[in-house]
């Protein structure tokens, strides 16, 4: 009874989280889908036809994983923390408070709404690539275990920032200084390769440079990373960041007073 | 019989340092219609917030049908039903959608979420609008909105935190008759109001809250016991002089305007008399009427002392 309870209300959850963002489609999966269009058209054809081979693959076939999973963790944070700041900026989030959905259960909500986004986005993006290259898979569980871990690590990212964030520039902030730089730095465009040693070392303590890569890998079977280590820190961030989540929700942090 | 709420030396200060409540001790029986009222900024919706777990105690308890709410999260909050003082649902969302969501977060089956829903919007005159978006709502249609929300999983303690701010006259009654009738099928209910007419129609008990101290907590009848005097107004069929008023000798009465003239009336006095005066002379009286709300000059005078 209790059991069943608890997966009533995160169903509601998840399905109120896809009612969202695809009751506002045009401002949710439109313009992903618009933006990777021109970076698969303009970089991958127009540049890319000129920049030839990257880490041994034309230039396209490199930039198209990447690309894919810049969808997916962009929109994957950007959901969970529009939704869930912009509940707490109308007090609806009270109705989910003074109800008695466990914490846990408010987080994987929400979290599975953060990764439902960034999937669908990603799953537009990757239809769209079809236009541009023949994409193979080279091992599918791979890509799919590494994509799923890193919508949800940046689900519970902005999470975390939906909960301490008290205006919209709060929720602004992060993805413009923080997500954008790691993204554009973390190996989507280029291969570690070509960086000096200072700059390979400086790579290594970005974690969006291992999901790319390791996304890559599942597209192309080949890595700048290693993967098991890779498939490992992924589980880390999931860990710590679901353990701090928790904390915070159990001390109502951004949310009683 | 069990209390619905049992309060014991609640303290709330917040990070600012106001402290809000300062050790309020409050029962609210099974089965209550209860007011607690009190001015603005003393206490009644931090309390509220307490009993929600919307804002967390300094220190204190409270327990919801004999449970802690600390302790007891899950079986208190299915209890339980808040309608609080600001529109706090989604704007964009549809009606139907924001009662089914809240249905959904007490673990209601879908088949059951349905009929509940159907059920309260009916009652609340909102079914024809299920299918608007919520911002599309008059004032007085969100605040039903909240009513039927706080109810769709049928709690058995139902607060209302100033439910009818706002709200025009006729509207106000039928809601009255609405938490009448469900408090009469057995749901506790708190109420919160400005409008001391309303706790004085609905409400057999009364707590009254200022600077986070409860004040005064009885029932209604020895609350209103307690007025030394009222001044009721007595409206005249026809115009009266000045002078022929001042010829009637009515103690402690003033003539208000040529149609009306009210009287002091005591604690222990009937207002026979009165009507013995005019009959004499000849006064048709059309009506009889309180000039402010018993209730309201008790407050007043409660708040002035304390």
């Amino acid at each position: 009874m209790l059991a069943n309870y608890k997966y009533i209300a995160f169903e509601t959850i998840l399905v109120k989280e896809i009612r969202r963002f695809a009751r506002i489609w045009v401002q949710t999966l439109v313009p992903p889908a618009i933006t990777i269009g021109l970076y698969f058209l303009i970089f991958g054809n127009l540049i890319g036809r000129r920049i030839g081979d990257m880490g041994g693959f034309d230039y396209m076939d490199f930039i198209v994983p990447g690309l894919i999973m810049m969808a997916v963790i962009q929109n994957s944070y950007a959901n969970v923390v529009s939704s869930f700041f912009s509940q707490k900026f109308q007090r609806s989030i009270e109705e989910l408070l003074v109800s008695p959905v466990p914490n846990y259960v408010i987080l994987c909500g929400f979290i599975a709404g953060g990764v439902a986004r960034g999937l669908a986005v990603g799953f537009i993006v990757t239809l769209m690539s079809f236009a541009f290259t023949d994409l193979s898979i080279y091992n599918l569980p791979i890509t799919i275990l590494v994509v799923l871990m890193t919508a949800i690590v940046f689900s519970l990212a902005g999470f975390l920032n939906a909960l301490f964030a008290n205006s919209f520039d709060d929720i602004s902030i992060i993805p413009t200084f923080v997500l954008t730089p790691l993204i554009y730095l973390g190996g989507v465009f280029y291969s570690v390769e070509l960086l000096p040693s200072a700059g390979r070392i400086v790579s290594s303590f970005n974690p969006i440079f291992y999901m790319v890569n390791t996304f890559r890998y599942g597209f192309l079977g080949s890595s700048d990373v290693n993967i098991v280590w890779s498939l490992g820190m992924l589980c880390l961030f999931v860990l710590v960041l679901y353990v701090i989540c928790i904390a915070l929700l159990r001390r109502g942090t951004g949310l009683r007073h | 019989m069990t209390s619905a709420i049992s309060i014991k030396d609640l303290y709330k200060t917040y990070g600012n340092g106001h402290q809000a409540l300062k050790g309020v001790d409050l029962e609210v029986e099974e089965g209550d219609f209860f007011a607690l009222l009190g001015p603005n900024g003393a206490g009644k919706s931090t309390t509220i917030g307490v009993i929600s777990t919307l804002v967390k105690q300094t220190s204190g308890t409270v327990s919801v049908f004999g449970k802690d709410v600390a302790t007891h999260v899950y079986e208190t909050k299915l209890d339980l039903g808040i309608v609080p003082q600001e529109v706090n649902f989604s704007l964009f969302e549809k009606v139907m959608d924001i009662v089914m969501t809240q249905a959904g977060y007490y673990g209601l089956p879908r088949a059951l979420a349905r009929e509940r829903t159907e059920k309260y919007l009916k009652k609340l005159g909102l079914w024809d609008k299920r299918n608007n978006r919520a911002r599309m709502l008059s004032g007085g249609m969100k605040r039903r909105l909240m009513i039927a929300r706080a109810l769709v999983h049928e709690p058995r303690l139902l607060i209302l935190d100033e439910p009818t701010a706002g709200v025009d006259i006729e509207l106000r009654r039928s809601m009255w008759e609405f938490l009448q009738e469900i408090n009469d099928n057995g749901t506790t209910i708190i109420l919160t109001t400005h409008y001391l007419e309303e706790a004085e129609s609905l409400c057999r008990n009364i707590a009254i809250i200022d600077e986070g101290r409860i004040i005064e907590n009885t029932s209604m009848k020895l609350l209103l016991n307690k007025l030394d005097s009222q001044t009721l107004v007595f409206d005249l069929r026809e115009e009266i002089e000045p002078s022929a008023f001042t010829a009637l000798s009515i103690e402690r009465s003033r003539l208000v305007d040529p149609h009306s003239f009210e009287v002091d009336i005591g604690k222990d006095e009937d207002i026979n008399g009165v009507f013995q005066h005019l009959q004499a002379h000849n006064i048709g009286v059309k009506g009889l009427r309180n000039k402010t709300n018993r209730l309201e000059q008790l407050f007043l005078a409660r708040l002035k002392s304390a």
